[in-house]
């Protein structure tokens, strides 16, 4: 049972305080945008096996939702992160190459 | 015979009897006895059968590794099956029966089957009940059903009690053996928080038995010693009794702890659940014992060498005046020398290595022990006790060389540390060859949160042997623990232990070596299951390459011991057929729990009224007096109808219906969602989060909407009223409240973070209660206050006031098609309004209505109901709710799929009214049946019944579906499947069948 820390109260959260949402920085298409874009938007997930940017709130705590980039495989959590941005700050960049010299940000957001 | 020895047994009290019963006969044991060591003593040697040979099975091992020797424990409301009486703690009074055999133990129906045993070879089921096809429900399922199964379901509810406890520390050791006290000392010196569980009410594990001596001192009085220093460290806790049964992510550990037992009716709870966090884990858990496979290897009588020693230290018994020693290991020879010096005669120590001359070979050999080396057992002689054995060449086929009478025999393949608390979060092992054994890979650890090693083992569940080295295994692992929790580790020597070295051990997989296919069958690898050497052969020579599949095809290591005997011997003979070394073959998967833990503790507490919360309204204590009968609507109870006696529910629905249409009826409807949303963006918001245009509403008017999916999907719709510019009061359905708000936070917390609104759910803070029915007005008018009249507060119009000293607001809105006032107060008076409302509307003939009634109110006017209409797969067009459907706003959530190919195809069914051309009512859910058939031959449907019931207001049945083209094909007849077969026809007509022009609700 995972902890994660909420960054919002500062509480190291049971896995049972909070609810996962699925894959961060997905970038949302609206009516404008084109079949292919908008299945892919609603549909398509990357589902690595290894450094991942993860939505969560503290569902049983403060209410808050926060991003966490954490290892899919090892369950090891290198941080989290405001909800309200669209791509992991620097600091968390920092705390995954620290870990895993070889990663690269495959999953992060196309700006 | 076994029997108990005249002295001895360092856990027993024989100053306290303690007499139960076995089978129904009466037998004696003492205080500080399991069931199985009072078994014995008792001479019960035979104790239960076999899964699917129905085979003789006694005890086997000595600790939670038993697989054969399971009962039957107490009766009622206290039976409980499958029970390990190896720890089980023997209880006065306690009833115990044997499992798995008929009519008797001694005499068994189904042990038929081990004399067609070579017709049920591994996969015979799945080879066998295949064909014919249609055999399987009616012959074979039945024959097999009969026979599957171990033990008896209990039939009662559980009378025990438990309970659920939460424990946090820094280092938890698990094991109180001399590795988990030695790494406790040295954690506990740190001052960080530990703590050390114990699986048995003892602690020490095997040194005191194995006759360790440590510092100068034996084991017992060491782990004493210990003990007194761990009980004056403030931040260690001991807890004994208390079973880690799994190890989960980020350090969450589950453990059980036994508190009264199998002791009926106290007060105390029968276990404890304990969910400890802590940052690390040390797994002293010890090692388990290999049997060796050789002919009759499962004859009662035929036991683990160290469980012969526990037996006879622990609880003074004596497993038979003669017992054969077979080992292929230094060890086994302790269990000798303990026998002779306990009186007992070891007739020959059979050694399958080429030599044996380390220290305790010779100790037996000075002691007058036969020791026979490159020796093997050719047969185990004895049914249902063993006899005696012949013996062979280890190198050879089996001819016999001797044959020893005994009563028991005592064997040891080596020893396989306990890694599961290591595997159960991925930890991974290395074989050992020099050990013939899997221990853990230090270099892989189970990793925590923060990237680290979570878990170590000490001790012999590390793979280290010898006594000296375990303890300062231990204590390494200790100062690695602390330091990793943060801690700073104290300067703690381990103690010194004296050595007792043993000479290397033989890997020794099949005895003899040579055995032909006769032999192999009577090699038992998993004693519950019946896997034999022979069968894990056939799967290899089937194809079964992978030790998992063998692990299903033959059901090895899958009986209630999940393989703790079985499995390495099991993977190792698979290894051989295979031709690959044991570390390619691999080990199964560990999962926790390591042992079974009782139903009864994961649930503790959340049974019977503890089970779940219960929502009230203000208003349930007057429903629960007025006859209501309950409708469980998320954690709510809502009354479904009122009845009154001699009343059917049916009847009171029809009732309540009529009675609302004809003069008045009250709702409680407070369990309707309220979510406020409020803020300078709350009408932007709102117009994304609804398909309709909410910023449009006027301040005091009502407007209903639909709230969709980024799918498109219908999810809720409810009454928007609006309080001034920045607020607006959302209802919701009253499953919704939750859902709707959650759904609005994650659109303003992680998309439109920009918006300044907030939400806040306001559901439990207002009573609602609906007065409803052409009446209504009259009801209110006589409590005095605020106008109501048409002009003052016209449909969807709502006012705040004040009405009969209480201050509400009124919405006029209806869920019913009749002129209805919806009245919110504070939650704290809604009893008192509702009971004012009650005496108020009695001249005027005012009843309750429950949901029913409710449901049939808004049938007959062809409203919709989330979760009747709608299931997640329905947009609001195939409803007909266009209207409610903005063209003229850019965005709102789902518009973008509601624009995708599959949402506007034609051929979507759509909402339609539908009505029995005999005026019955329509099975819910029935499909419209269509032309043909699909591509599995089944009979094409064009649409299906949501909603249907028997209309009190116009004497008939009436539903709605969604049919194929259905706006378009008003007046066509539909045929209706019907459950048990036959059709029932029914006309497409409009939804609304009750007031189309909507006068009575404008009224």
């Amino acid at each position: 049972m995972l902890l994660i820390e909420c960054p919002y109260c500062g509480v190291k959260a049971e896995e049972t305080e909070l609810a996962a949402g699925g894959e961060a920085h997905l970038t949302r298409h609206g009516p404008d945008s084109a079949e292919e874009a908008f299945a892919a938007y609603l549909f398509d997930r990357l589902n690595p096996k290894g450094v991942h940017f993860e939505r969560w709130r503290h569902v049983n705590g403060c209410g808050k939702w926060f991003h966490c980039a954490r290892d899919t495989a090892t369950l090891e959590v290198f941080g989290t992160y405001s909800a309200q941005t669209s791509a992991p700050p620097q600091t968390i960049l920092d705390a995954i190459r620290a870990r895993r010299p070889d990663w690269k940000p495959a999953n992060a957001p196309a700006e | 015979m076994s029997t108990r020895l005249a002295s001895g047994g360092r856990l027993i009290d024989r100053t306290n009897p303690i007499h139960f019963t076995f089978n129904g006969k009466q037998l004696k044991g003492y205080a500080g006895d399991t069931l199985a060591s009072a078994l014995l003593g008792a001479d019960q040697m035979l104790v239960g059968r076999s899964f699917k040979y129905h085979r003789p099975r006694g005890i086997v091992a000595a600790g939670p590794e038993e697989p054969n020797a399971l009962v039957n424990l107490g009766d009622g409301a206290f039976f409980e099956p499958n029970q390990r009486t190896t720890v089980t703690p023997l209880r006065t009074g306690m009833e115990a029966a044997s499992q798995n055999h008929w009519p008797s133990l001694d005499y068994d129906v189904g042990a038929l089957n081990q004399l067609i045993g070579r017709a049920l070879p591994a996969g015979f089921y799945y080879k066998t009940f295949i064909h014919p096809r249609p055999f399987w429900k009616h012959v074979f399922e039945p024959f097999i059903r009969q026979s599957a199964g171990l033990g008896k379901a209990p039939k009662d509810r559980d009378g025990d009690v438990y309970e659920h406890l939460y424990a946090f520390c820094d280092v938890l050791v698990v094991g109180g053996g001399v590795a988990g006290l030695q790494a406790a000392l040295a954690a506990g010196a740190s001052g960080l928080r530990v703590l050390v569980l114990e699986q048995w009410g003892h602690w020490g594990g095997r040194a005191p038995v194995d006759g360790a001596v440590i510092g100068g001192q034996s084991a017992e009085d060491w782990v004493k010693d210990a003990l007194d220093r761990l009980d004056r460290m403030e931040n260690v806790v001991l807890r004994a009794q208390c079973q880690a049964s799994g190890v989960y992510d980020h350090g969450y550990v589950l453990a059980t702890e036994t508190v009264s037992g199998h002791t009926p009716g106290g007060a105390t709870p029968r276990a404890r659940l304990w969910r400890i966090r802590t940052k690390q884990i040390i797994a002293a858990t010890g090692a388990i014992e290999r049997p060796l496979s050789f002919y009759g290897n499962d004859v009662p009588g035929v036991i683990l060498a160290g469980a012969v020693r526990d037996f006879v230290v622990n609880w003074g018994i004596s497993p038979g005046d003669r017992t054969v020693v077979v080992t292929n290991n230094d060890d086994a020879y302790r269990t000798a020398i303990c026998l002779r010096e306990a009186g007992l005669a070891v007739p020959a120590v059979v050694d399958a290595r080429p030599e044996a001359t380390g220290a305790l070979p010779e100790k037996a050999r000075a002691l007058g022990i036969r020791v026979l080396t490159g020796s093997a057992i050719a047969k185990v002689k004895g049914k249902k006790r063993v006899e005696g054995v012949a013996l062979c060449l280890q190198l050879g086929e089996g001819a016999v060389t001797e044959e020893i009478a005994c009563e028991a025999v005592a064997m040891s393949g080596g020893w396989s540390p306990v890694v599961h608390l290591w595997s159960h979060c991925g930890g991974k092992l290395v074989w050992d060859d020099a050990l013939a054994m899997f221990r853990p890979d230090a270099s892989r650890p189970p990793l925590g949160a923060d990237g680290g090693a979570m878990v170590r083992t000490a001790g012999t569940a590390n793979g280290v042997m010898d006594t000296p080295a375990v303890l300062a295994d231990a204590a390494a692992a200790a100062a690695d623990a602390v330091t990793a929790a943060g801690g700073q580790p104290a300067d703690v020597t381990a103690a010194k232990a004296e050595d007792e070295p043993e000479a290397p051990i033989l890997p020794v997989w099949i005895m003899p070596q040579g055995a032909g296919v006769a032999m192999r069958t009577k090699m038992w690898l998993d004693f519950q299951n019946d896997v034999k050497v022979s069968d894990v052969q056939l799967a290899a020579r089937e194809g079964y390459e992978s030790v998992e599949h063998t692990k299903r095809y033959t059901t090895l290591g899958m009986a209630t011991d999940q393989g703790k005997l079985s499995n390495i011997n099991g993977l190792a003979v698979l290894s051989q057929s295979l031709d690959k070394p044991i570390p390619q073959v691999g080990t199964t998967t560990f999962r926790p729990p390591y042992t079974p833990v009782p139903m009864g503790a994961i649930g503790g507490e959340a049974r019977g009224d503890l089970f779940q919360p219960l929502r009230r309204t203000a208003i349930h204590d007057w429903h629960e007096r007025n006859g209501a009968t309950w409708e469980p609507v998320g954690h709510w109870r809502r009354p479904y109808c009122y009845l009154r006696s001699g009343e059917s529910v049916h009847q009171a629905v029809e009732r309540e219906v009529k009675n609302t249409r004809e003069n008045v009826g009250m709702l409680d409807a407070s369990t309707l969602g309220k979510v406020l949303v409020k803020g300078p963006d709350a009408g932007k918001f709102l117009d994304l989060i609804y398909t309709n245009m909410m910023s449009s509403l006027k301040p005091g008017r009502c407007r209903y909407g639909l709230i969709c999916s980024e799918n498109g999907f219908l999810m809720d719709d409810g009454v928007v009223a609006r309080i001034d510019d920045e607020t607006f009061l959302c209802h919701t359905t009253t499953g919704g409240a939750e859902r709707i708000h959650a759904h609005m936070e994650e659109w303003l917390q992680t998309e439109w973070w920009d918006l300044k609104v907030y939400a806040l759910n306001l559901t439990e803070q207002f009573a609602q209660i609906a007065v409803v029915g052409p009446k209504a007005r009259k009801v209110l008018e006589s409590l005095g206050g605020m106008d109501l009249s048409r002009e003052a507060l016209p449909f969807m119009a709502w006012s705040e006031g004040e009405l009969g000293g209480f201050p509400v607001r009124v919405y006029r809105i209806s869920f019913s098609g009749e002129l209805s006032f919806e009245l919110a107060v504070p939650a704290n008076r809604g009893r008192e309004l509702w009971d004012r409302l009650i005496k108020a509307g009695a001249e005027h003939g005012v009843m309750p209505y429950g949901t029913e009634a409710m449901h049939v109110l808004r049938a007959e006017k062809g409203y919709i109901m989330i979760g009747e209409e709608s299931d997640g797969t329905i947009i609001p067009q195939d409803l007909g709710l266009d209207w409610a459907i903005s063209k003229k706003k850019a965005d709102y959530i789902g518009k973008r799929a509601q624009m995708r190919s599959h949402m506007t195809d034609p051929s979507r069914w759509k909402l339609v009214g539908l009505e029995t051309v005999d005026g019955s009512v329509l099975p819910d859910g029935a499909y419209a049946v269509g032309q043909g058939r699909n591509e599995n031959g089944q009979q094409n449907a064009i649409g299906r019944v949501t909603s249907t019931y028997h209309s009190p207001t116009l004497g008939r049945g009436i539903a709605m579906g969604l049919i194929l083209n259905g706006p378009d094909r008003m007046g066509e007849v539909l045929e209706f499947t019907k459950i048990g077969g036959g059709v029932v026809t029914a006309k497409i007509v409009g939804q609304v069948f009750y007031d189309p022009e909507g006068e009575k609700l404008d009224a």
